[in-house]
């Protein structure tokens, strides 16, 4: 018999039983489905990630305090900090740099003219800090080296908190209050929405010194800077800019050059490993939906194990009527094979639209690996062959006079 | 006896071996002539289904050689085998065997979908199994599932499907066995008007009545054919 036969003839086979071919696929649908939805989810956070990481500008190296290692008693010292001294050291001693800045928040009230903004974040920062975002001024100025060394009360909108406070009328000149603290608007930012997850719109800008003294107070610890961000003029810069950086704190800090008191990263060296943390989560759902694939072809194979039973006679009567062995088990493994194709075909189709929806319906991040459809489907083809050759065997074995005789 | 349908000599068939070897057919000898409407009987236990089976090609003999249509069958692989019934035989069971879920046509051209020599397209199967429904008078049933048809209406769908590959023979195993005396009337006049048009046929029977209306009965114990006789009355010009 013609392939093309035996496909009709193994295609009537599965519509004689609807509900239960559906039943049979479901396993390799689920399977199918979730090997997409998975690699979607874990591709959807590793963008995610790297898109934060990105977000906080271009060519970064970022400078953090290292991990104490003295512990207490005699000779530990204080705990390693990076100051604001720092920042003007660095911003004075390294070349080939766009900028350098330092980030404190806080979350406070806002009151200006008659409208109170609740819990607005409220951003210590230095000069360097819109060079070091790429962040433009809408009008006014923006926070200087005077304003930091004389922690001096000023304040920069963002776009969205202007339009809240002042609507069309300009800011520049009025006074807000930020807790109870009354601060004189010297800049407007101009718009930049959202961008990873920080909404810089509707954030306010002030001197990193004033966030220290009025509101992070430096018995809690406040008044030391976590992550230093320098912003290299281009890529090929950054390592000379690390090199230097790192010559300028040993010098700073007087540490010893083979045990300095910080680290320093790169967006690039963060992202790398976050990417091995995400290529072994990724590696294990893979395995889950790999596991939930044989489950569904053992369900096929069972069904199918069933069906040749079932269907004995069927069997019988086809060798009787001129079917090679070689007919019966082509007719059965395309059976089994056309379960798990239909069962991928729809699991394709499951796993594309539920990585749309966790998208769209807002929890998620998913971005659809474009691989991981043919790598499913393939899957599932290699699922029914494997678990459809075993029952097809069996159906093409049968003694036509006992299949005939069987009830 | 060289343009005999069938030519079977010295046949045998053992079932296992050593103590336990059962013998179901011990030397059979027989020719069937071409247009011969033969009876086989005996009682159960005679060997009679073993015969019934070597002569539709299920089975392959112990010894002995079977010759069908001019060719030797008895030595042939499992999908030689498969191509010799799809050619040459045309089966009639007692429970017809129709597949529940197909249309009679559906039924009727199975045959053709397990034939390598001639690739019909479904148009050309479909008019051959109309064809073949017409033969057997039920031209008005095509579409019809078998459960949509009374018993003799099935067991003419069956004769149906046996008949669209142009068989040497039709094999009928009790073809009336599940049959009510009208319809089992049906079926036998059925197949005196193919015998009539030259069709060998081989009925196995165990009822008497039945066997009376073939041509030539033989009667078989212990794997042996005790008797071969001519009913005569039927006779169509044959030899022997």
């Amino acid at each position: 018999m013609s392939l093309w036969r035996t496909f009709k003839v193994a295609w009537e086979g599965l519509t004689l039983n609807k509900v239960r071919s559906f039943l049979t696929t479901l396993g390799v649908i689920i399977g199918v489905g979730a090997v997409i939805v998975m690699m979607a989810v874990s591709a959807g956070a590793e963008a995610e990630i790297a898109d934060q990481i990105n977000a906080l500008g271009a060519n970064l190296v970022m400078v953090m305090p290292a991990f104490s290692r003295g512990g207490f008693g005699p000779g530990a010292g204080r705990p390693p900090e990076l100051s604001y001294d720092d920042i003007n050291a660095i911003a004075q001693n390294v070349t080939g740099i766009n900028g350098v800045s330092a980030e404190q928040s806080t979350n406070q009230d806002v009151k200006g003219g008659n409208t109170t903004l609740e819990s607005v974040s409220v951003v210590g920062t230095t000069t360097g800090f819109i060079k070091v975002r790429e962040y433009a001024l809408g009008e006014g100025r923006f926070l200087t080296d005077i304003d930091n060394d004389q922690a001096n009360k000023v304040v920069v909108l963002g776009y969205d908190v202007a339009q809240e406070l002042f609507g069309e009328q300009s800011a520049i000149g009025q006074s807000i209050k930020i807790a109870s603290t009354k601060f004189t608007v010297v800049g407007v930012m101009a718009e930049k929405g959202v961008v990873g997850n920080t909404d810089y719109d509707s954030r306010v800008y002030i001197p990193l010194t004033v966030v220290f003294k009025k509101f992070t107070r430096a018995r809690f610890g406040g008044d030391s800077i976590r992550t230093l961000y320098v912003s290299a003029e281009s890529r090929e810069m950054m390592d000379d800019v690390m090199s230097q950086v790192t010559n300028v704190l040993i010098r700073q800090h007087d540490v010893d050059p083979a045990s300095p008191d910080f680290t320093l990263m790169t967006q690039d060296s963060i992202i790398d490993a976050q990417a091995s943390t995400t290529e072994a989560f990724r590696n294990l759902l893979g395995w889950v939906a790999g596991i939930s694939l044989v489950v569904g072809g053992i369900g096929i194979m069972n069904i199918m194990l069933v069906s040749v039973t079932e269907r004995t006679r069927e069997i019988g009567l086809r060798q009787a009527l001129g079917a090679r062995p070689r007919d019966v088990r082509l007719q059965f493994l395309l059976e089994a094979v056309m379960l798990s194709l239909i069962g991928g075909l729809v699991g394709v189709l499951a796993g594309v639209g539920g990585s749309y929806l966790f998208n769209e319906l807002g929890t998620m991040r998913t971005e659809l690996v474009p691989t991981s459809i043919p790598l499913s489907f393939g899957a599932a083809a290699a699922v029914g062959i494997f678990f459809g050759y075993y029952p097809a065997t069996q159906a093409a074995q049968l003694d036509p006079i006992e299949a005939l005789r069987r009830e | 006896m060289s343009e005999s349908m069938i030519e079977i000599t010295d046949l045998t068939k053992v079932y296992g071996t050593g103590h336990i070897a059962v013998h179901a057919l011990r030397g059979i000898n027989l020719a069937v002539e071409e247009g011969e409407f033969l009876a086989i009987m005996g009682p159960s236990g005679s060997g009679k289904s073993t015969l019934m089976n070597i002569l539709g090609c299920l089975d392959r003999p112990t010894g002995g050689t079977y010759v069908l249509d001019g060719e030797d069958v008895s030595k042939l692989s499992k999908d030689k085998l498969a191509g010799v019934r799809n050619r040459k035989i045309g089966f009639v069971f007692q429970s017809y065997n129709l597949l529940p879920r197909l249309t009679a046509a559906r039924n009727v051209l199975l045959p053709l979908l397990y034939d390598g020599r001639q690739n019909l397209s479904d148009a050309a199967c479909h008019e051959h199994a109309v064809a073949a429904l017409e033969t057997v008078g039920l031209g008005e049933r095509v579409h019809h599932r078998p459960n949509e048809l009374s018993g003799g209406q099935q067991q003419r769908v069956a004769i149906a499907r046996a008949l669209i590959n142009n068989p040497s023979i039709i094999l009928a195993d009790e073809p009336t066995g599940n049959l009510d005396t009208q319809s089992s009337e049906e079926i036998l006049a059925l197949l005196h008007q193919l015998h009539d048009q030259g069709t060998t046929i081989v009925m196995v029977t165990h009822e008497p009545g039945i066997a009376e209306h073939a041509e030539r009965v033989i009667f078989l114990r212990d794997g042996q054919i005790v008797s071969d006789k001519l009913n005569g009355k039927r006779r169509k010009g044959g030899k022997i």
